[in-house]
């Protein structure tokens, strides 16, 4: 089923002004809705409650409860009857309460959601998103701050996105749900209602392209990459590093499957150095991926290593200790002055 | 439940309770009374010895069931069972990689299949080579997942029957969801109402999909049969490890009917399953049926069946063969001839021949096909591995290395 195209003549909002993260998701929900009735938001505390974290607040009411689903407290209950809905026709948006919930509903993830599209020789197509509200720093307990996208970028017939600010959430959100594919899609909880990420949401511009990375910063000392709310970091350490004199180029990755690195190798090959920076834990995961392709395709433009400042290698920490498992500034421009000094 | 306490709950005694391998002799006679036995509540329209039973309440979904219909339920058993052993022989001569034997299983199969109409939606696991064929699947399309050169080939939309699930339990929830998408579209309700029908073992009712399927087509409303085929046997494991309670009974837990036929009786389970589809077309579903029949092969080609299950078992099924009771009816009843038996025996036997011959030259599958459809829309990193994988092919081409 081609996904139907947003006629923007349509649109009931002309202009919306500064919308934080969390604002921008549930607009880009409310907009996909409105244009396909195909379009269905499933998943834990969803309807009434608007979610958790409020972002598919108010959908129910103007959509109905066969549109915003409430279902039963089971990831794999939802994502499984997700498949069956797709297969039906629909284009179901799941909402997986919290990143470390989302296992339950791994084996639905990995054998279905997956595998279908090419168990099937294209004849079924699998166009579900998969939203996973992602990553730490909001004090919580275990399970609710982990980042475990490697996992799905790993599984071949899944694509994996991540937004950073409110402008990418709007149109992410509504390009992932027009997509054929199954897509997780990756919110930056921290910031959901934050004013750092906040930006002004035109539904009148052109977005950039769902499975493109984008140079946010142009720079020539070292080039950073990141995705999610590690971006926020990058940029912040970018704009510190000019106090030193340096100028570091910040690439938002956007897209974690299919990985869009052409514009990061064409900054290693000026700026010679490379630091990556996420939340996860380092071990088998994007930013080792990053590092290995880096180092085929610019062998001979890099002056130094590839540096990696991630999560570690341990289960999430208690709340108290995050600060030190996070990536941070500091952290950060360690590793740009070690990548410098190489 | 038929089993007595020692089965269903294992005391400690010499070495383990119920070590598959050396079944004890109460074991042995605990677990043919727990096979043979379908239990007072068992629906029942054609005995092991083909008398015809009524049943007030289930006669009437087979009462347009003429002599050609019972005629056409035999042929369909006895082909479907021919291309099942052919299946086995092409496995054991190598021609297969494995396969999943039906034996047994014909009249839950096609009885089932038969009660759904070309509108209702089928999502299989992977013994249900009697329901494709009632949804018009030929069993050569079934092959390729056996042989290896692809994972289904028929198309699931036309056919309304799914890829089949091989990862146990899964196809329920999908299911589920399928049968709630044709609540929400409004395709339930009356005589022409849609349903579904999900097919899943004995063993999967262990799986949390299955719960999860139940609980979730119960409050959705789903107009979803659940079609248990309870075979007494997940590979080793007899049907007391999943459960200490008969399977159909489980649904009351969950707020819908539940239902045990006798999965060797084919107007039985087609009675029974027209009566579930109905009920879903009109709203009331969904409802379980647990077929109660018996896996009178192994597993797969790959299993030792004599490792955990005495023949003294499958001899005591093999009187209650769903196929003989109802050539026994038809021959009592003068419904069919010598000439018709041969005629089915001869579109069977050609079926095979068919199905070997196919089997036999099927193609190698292009090696770049690994590659296709694994994305809907191009993902330019797998094309890129494509590309290099062919180039390196290339380097091959048109001589020795």
């Amino acid at each position: 089923m081609a996904a139907p195209v947003i006629d923007k003549s349509e649109r009931t909002v002309a202009t919306v002004g500064s919308l934080t993260l969390g604002k921008a998701l549930n607009l880009g929900l409310r907009t996909a809705m409105e244009a396909d009735p195909k379009v269905i938001v499933m998943g834990e505390d969803v309807g009434k409650l608007g979610g958790v974290f409020r972002i598919t607040d108010g959908l129910q009411k103007d959509f109905g409860e066969h549109r915003v689903l409430d279902t039963p407290l089971a990831e794999s209950g939802i994502i499984g009857t997700a498949v069956g809905l797709a297969v039906r026709g629909f284009r179901p948006v799941c909402e997986i309460q919290f990143d470390g919930f989302i296992f339950p509903g791994f084996d639905q993830i990995v054998s279905q959601v997956a595998k279908l599209h090419a168990r099937t020789m294209g004849r079924v197509k699998v166009p579900l998103v998969i939203r996973v509200p992602f990553g730490g720093g909001i004090g919580a307990v275990e399970h609710h701050s982990e980042s475990p996208e490697s996992y799905f970028a790993h599984t071949a017939g899944l694509k994996v996105v991540s937004c950073s600010n409110a402008v990418d959430a709007y149109w992410m959100i509504q390009q992932a749900i027009q997509c054929d594919d199954p897509v997780l899609f990756f919110e930056p909880k921290r910031y959901y209602h934050s004013g750092f990420m906040k930006a002004e949401v035109d539904p009148g511009a052109t977005p950039a392209p769902l499975f493109a990375s984008r140079v946010l910063r142009a720079g020539n000392t070292a080039t950073l990459v990141a995705y999610g709310p590690s971006v926020k970091v990058a940029l912040d350490a970018a704009t510190a590093a000019e106090e030193d004199g340096h100028s570091l180029e910040v690439i938002d990755l956007r897209s974690l499957s299919p990985l869009d690195l052409g514009p990061v190798f064409d900054s290693v090959r000026r700026t010679g150095r490379l630091v990556v920076v996420s939340e996860a834990p380092s071990e088998s995961s994007i930013t080792s991926e990053i590092a290995a392709r880096v180092q085929q395709e610019c062998f001979y433009s890099l002056e130094a290593p590839v540096l990696r400042v991630t999560g570690f290698d341990t289960p999430y920490p208690p709340a108290k200790l995050e600060e030190h498992f996070l990536p941070d500034l500091d952290r950060v421009l360690d590793a740009v002055d070690r990548s410098l000094a190489w | 439940m038929s089993s007595p306490e020692q089965w269903t709950h294992p005391e400690p005694r010499e070495g383990p309770a119920a070590t598959a391998a050396a079944p004890t002799s109460e074991q042995v006679i605990a677990g043919l009374r727990a096979t043979s036995e379908g239990g007072p509540e068992l629906v029942q329209l054609l005995t092991p010895e083909g008398e015809r039973v009524e049943n007030p309440e289930f006669d009437q979904y087979v009462a347009d069931v003429t002599a050609q219909d019972l005629r056409s339920l035999y042929r369909d058993m006895v082909l479907v069972r021919r291309a099942d052993r052919e299946g086995n022989a092409l496995q054991r001569q190598g021609q297969l990689g494995i396969w999943v034997p039906l034996l047994g299983q014909e009249a839950a199969q096609i009885g089932a299949g038969r009660a759904m109409r070309p509108t209702d939606m089928a999502f299989p696991s992977y013994r249900e080579h009697g329901v494709a064929w009632c949804r018009g699947i030929d069993p050569k399309d079934l092959l390729g997942i056996f042989r290896g050169t692809d994972h289904g080939s028929w198309d699931s939309t036309e056919k309304r029957f799914h890829p089949y699930t091989i990862v146990i339990g899964n196809q329920v929830l999908n299911a589920a969801g399928y049968a709630m998408g044709q609540r929400f579209e409004g395709k339930v309700g009356d005589d022409d109402g849609e349903a579904t029908m999900v097919f899943f073992g004995d063993g999967a009712t262990s799986q949390g999909d299955v719960h999860e399927g139940f609980v979730w087509a119960a409050v959705y409303d789903a107009p979803l049969v659940f079609f248990c085929q309870n075979n007494q046997w997940a590979i080793s494991e007899p049907t007391e490890r999943q459960s200490r309670l008969p399977l159909y009974q489980r649904a009351r837990g969950y707020g819908f009917p539940g239902i045990r036929v006798d999965g060797n009786d084919v107007l039985a389970t087609l009675a029974v399953t027209r009566w579930a589809l109905d009920q879903c077309r009109h709203g009331n579903g969904p409802v379980l049926i647990e077929a109660f029949t018996y896996r009178m092969d192994a597993h797969t080609t790959t299993d030792d069946p004599t490792r955990y299950r005495h023949s003294d078992e499958l001899e005591a099924w093999k009187l209650k063969d769903p196929i003989e009771r109802v050539r026994v009816n038809l021959v009592r009843h003068g419904d069919a001839d010598q000439d018709f038996f041969d005629s089915v025996q001869a579109d069977a036997d050609a079926l095979a021949a068919d199905l070997r011959e196919f089997c036999f030259n099927m193609p190698q599958p292009p090696t770049e096909q690994m590659f296709d459809h694994v994305y809907a829309e191009a993902s330019p990193f797998l094309d890129a591995q494509r590309d290099e994988f062919l180039a390196y092919h290339a380097e091959f081409a048109g001589g020795e290395h």
